[in-house]
């Protein structure tokens, strides 16, 4: 009995719903709408860099942002897709990794719609009109981000606190595959350029957002020797962990300064301004987007955020300013064959796996001119070789 | 030493049953107090017109034809867990494991699609993964089960334990059958040929699998209310000792009922992989496990009032996300909403059934 009364009365609460619903919310605001998903929100760095140019790029062009944030890498992201579709989105972006099969289903259902996914693999091979990849030459920001934590580390050795062997840096990595690989490769490459004793550990958390476990494996880290850290990871973990432990850190995303100001040296991350900028203007002119989009440095896709000057090495400004206008140039290549080797010999041809597959086939040779192609195949990272320096110390992600 | 006999302030005493009327009064006094102290909530938190907030809520709930599909998608997932879970709570066994056994039935689909995917006909495969995710639903729940009826363990404890193997099972195989390697990512299982996919009703299963929620709802409402079964649960969980003596063989009782409330899980893993998400993630079964303990007892066992308790968790969640997108607001705001509510709505249950008196003013009239 007294259950019925309870179902009663939550029905008298949809109907009430109801009749404030016919009164309260109509159609929103007007304009040209551009829906976005986000796997976390705002406490996430990694989200926070896309909602930032989310916000940026519509308020540039004049359109109205639709956002759904907390979307998890299933038919939550299918259902919100379409949902976005609904509320009369003419283009979707989504920023996830896993997110990319339930936006690929929802290019295929609803094709008057331009669906963008960030960081995926499959546009170029999915043959869909609507639907495309982007990412950035983000390995050239990591690569500067190198420069600096090289030039603090010469810093330390020079004022005797450590000694040349002893110039291991620490990373936290998220998982094993390649957009991790290429990340953690070419921010040792850059370190390396300064500093030729560097080396590298690297540990994987298995989680792109897990606060507690990126700070234990900094902490471990610097346990184990890590005299610089740095992190692939989306939380404030590793972060905080350098600052608790007084030692210096390379972030990502976006600037840590404020909550880590005695360790924060730089940070690279990749603005996402400019793709949406374009992927927008083309939507609304009915041109079209591209299957694979990348963005550099000219681009100003791939920044960097101020330096910490009370940490970072002196003239580091200076110098990273330099190895800038050198990559712009095309004088440097970050993964030019002869900067690293692998099992001690340097390399001279590479399948990389750039067509995804269950198999994992490698189909495409990466090699080309004396240097790895990165995101030249596709705007997805695919640089997956462990070269010598690096010292992985658990894979099993 | 004189004892004054002071009254306490307030004391509580067991009501009788109360009149029909007056249970409506106070539970919907509880949920116009909810709106007020929410609304109260939101425009200083927020200085935001509380009504559009609701508006916006109700309207992300139900505001549009596909809202009102998925706000049924939800409702009958978590539904079909809380319905597995109730003839275990009806036991008093306290079965903490749905997340778990949702899992296992999950994986084997998973399982059966990833390796028989391209191997059997369509047909053939969805009933190899509905057989196999009942059963591994069903053991998943049936090992706590025998260790209570055969040595009396505690299975709070051993049943959410067994939630932690179940994960940890899942981690294992996501790293087996990931895509890119190392990227932590099953993606959609057998996306080009849908092999084991439940047949779509439109552009997806949704409604198919309201359905079978509808079939699993009616026929437990029988079982628990008209079934010789039915009865043997609520006896034993009345008391083993009463159950023993009237012939009832306890342990059979429990060891089935397990059985049955883990297959039901399973089953409900066996829909979320094969007819909603078609991948594995180690957080597929969203916490449903839990909120289906939670839409239980808020029915008090009773299957009716389960769809709607079940309405009304899935409604206040799919209408917090639309708050988020409108307003800019946090999602954490909108939960602070859905717990000022569900205080209340919970809340007034005890109103129901205690009343509380207040000391009345006296003088000093014992000396």
């Amino acid at each position: 009995m007294k259950k019925k009364v309870l179902a009663v009365v939550l029905a008298l609460v949809m109907v009430f719903g109801l009749s404030v619903t016919l009164t309260g919310c109509g159609g929103g605001e007007d304009g040209y709408k551009v829906g976005f998903i986000c796997l976390h929100d705002e406490n996430s760095t990694y989200d926070k860099n896309f909602l930032d140019a989310a916000n940026a790029a519509c308020e540039e062009l004049g359109v109205v942002p639709v956002i759904k944030t907390n979307i998890p890498e299933g038919q939550e992201c299918y259902d919100a897709a379409a949902e976005l579709v609904d509320a009369g989105c003419d283009i979707i972006f989504a920023n996830s990794f896993g997110h990319e099969d339930f936006m690929i289903q929802a290019a295929k259902d609803f094709p008057e719609v331009e669906f963008c996914h960030s960081t995926g693999t499959k546009a170029h091979t999915e043959g869909l009109d609507n639907y495309h990849n982007a990412f950035a030459h983000i390995y050239q920001g990591r690569y500067l981000a190198g420069v600096a934590a090289g030039m603090k580390l010469n810093e330390m050795i020079d004022a005797g606190d450590i000694t040349a062997d002893q110039a291991k840096m620490g990373y936290v990595g998220a998982y094993t595959y390649a957009e991790v690989v290429s990340g953690y490769t070419s921010f040792y490459l850059g370190a390396k350029s300064v500093c030729e004793s560097v080396t590298m550990d690297v540990t994987f958390t298995g989680s792109w957002y897990d606060e507690a476990l990126e700070k234990e494996a900094a902490n471990k880290l610097i346990n184990d020797g890590c005299v610089l850290i740095s992190q692939h990871a989306d939380s404030m973990g590793a972060p905080t962990a350098c600052e608790n432990a007084g030692v210096p850190n390379v972030s990502y995303n976006g600037s840590t300064q404020e909550a880590c100001p005695n360790t924060f040296i730089v940070s690279s991350r990749i603005d996402w301004t400019p793709y949406y900028v374009y992927a927008i203007t083309a939507a609304q002119n009915d041109e079209a987007i591209d299957a694979d989009w990348c963005g550099g440095l000219e681009e100003g896709s791939v920044v960097l955020t101020e330096i910490n000057e009370a940490v970072a090495a002196e003239g580091t400004a200076d110098k990273i300013a330099q190895v800038m206008e050198q990559l712009k140039k095309g004088e440097i290549n970050v993964f030019d064959t002869a900067a690293f080797t692998v099992e001690g010999a340097a390399l001279s041809t590479y399948m990389a796996d750039v067509d995804t597959d269950a198999d994992m086939t490698p189909d495409t040779e990466a090699i080309e001119g004396g240097a790895f192609m990165e995101s030249k195949h596709r705007s997805a990272p695919y640089f997956d070789l462990k070269i010598d320096g690096i010292k992985l110390l658990d894979t099993k992600f | 030493m004189s004892k004054v006999n002071k009254e306490p302030l307030l004391h509580i005493t067991k009501r009788k049953e109360l009149p029909l009327k007056q249970t409506w009064m106070i539970r919907i006094g509880a949920i116009a107090a909810a709106l007020i102290v929410s609304a109260i909530v939101t425009m200083l938190l927020t200085g935001l017109d509380p009504f559009s907030v609701f508006g916006t809520m109700i309207y992300g709930a139900v505001g549009t034809e596909r809202k009102v599909l998925i706000l049924f998608k939800e409702l009958a997932m978590l539904l079909a867990v809380a319905l597995a879970l109730t003839p275990a709570f009806k036991m008093k066994f306290w079965n903490l494991g749905g997340e778990g056994q949702i899992l296992m039935g999950a994986w084997a689909t998973a399982l059966c699609m990833i390796y028989m995917g391209d191997k059997i006909p369509a047909f053939l495969l969805i009933i190899i993964c509905l057989v196999a995710a009942i059963i591994c639903g069903a053991i998943w729940a049936m090992i706590p089960a025998f260790f209570k009826a055969k040595w009396n363990t505690n299975e709070t404890l051993f049943t959410l334990m067994m939630n932690y193997v179940a994960i940890q099972l899942v981690a294992y195989f996501i790293i087996l059958w990931e895509v890119p390697k190392g990227s932590g990512k099953v993606g959609i299982i057998n996306q080009s040929t849908q092999a084991g996919w439940l047949p779509y009703i439109g552009t997806n299963s949704y409604i198919l699998v309201i359905l079978f929620v509808a079939v699993i709802t009616a026929a437990m409402y029988v079982y628990l209310k008209y079934s010789k079964h039915g009865y043997e649960i609520a006896v034993v969980g009345e008391s083993q000792r009463t159950a023993s003596y009237v012939g009832i063989k306890v342990d059979k009782v429990i060891i089935r009922t397990l059985l049955l409330s883990g297959a039901i899980c399973g089953f409900t893993g066996w829909m979320m992989v094969s007819g909603v998400d078609h991948t594995i993630t180690t957080t597929l079964a969203g916490g449903r496990g839990f909120l289906g303990i939670m839409v239980s007892w808020l029915a008090q066992f009773n299957v009716i009032a389960m769809i709607f308790a079940s309405m009304l968790l899935v409604f206040l969640g799919q209408g917090a996300g639309e708050i988020s997108t409108n307003f800019g607001l946090n999602e954490s705001f909108a939960d602070i909403l859905t717990g000022i509510i569900l205080f209340f709505i919970i809340g007034c249950e005890f109103f129901i059934n205690y009343k509380v008196h207040v000391r009345k003013k006296s003088g000093k009239e014992e000396a």
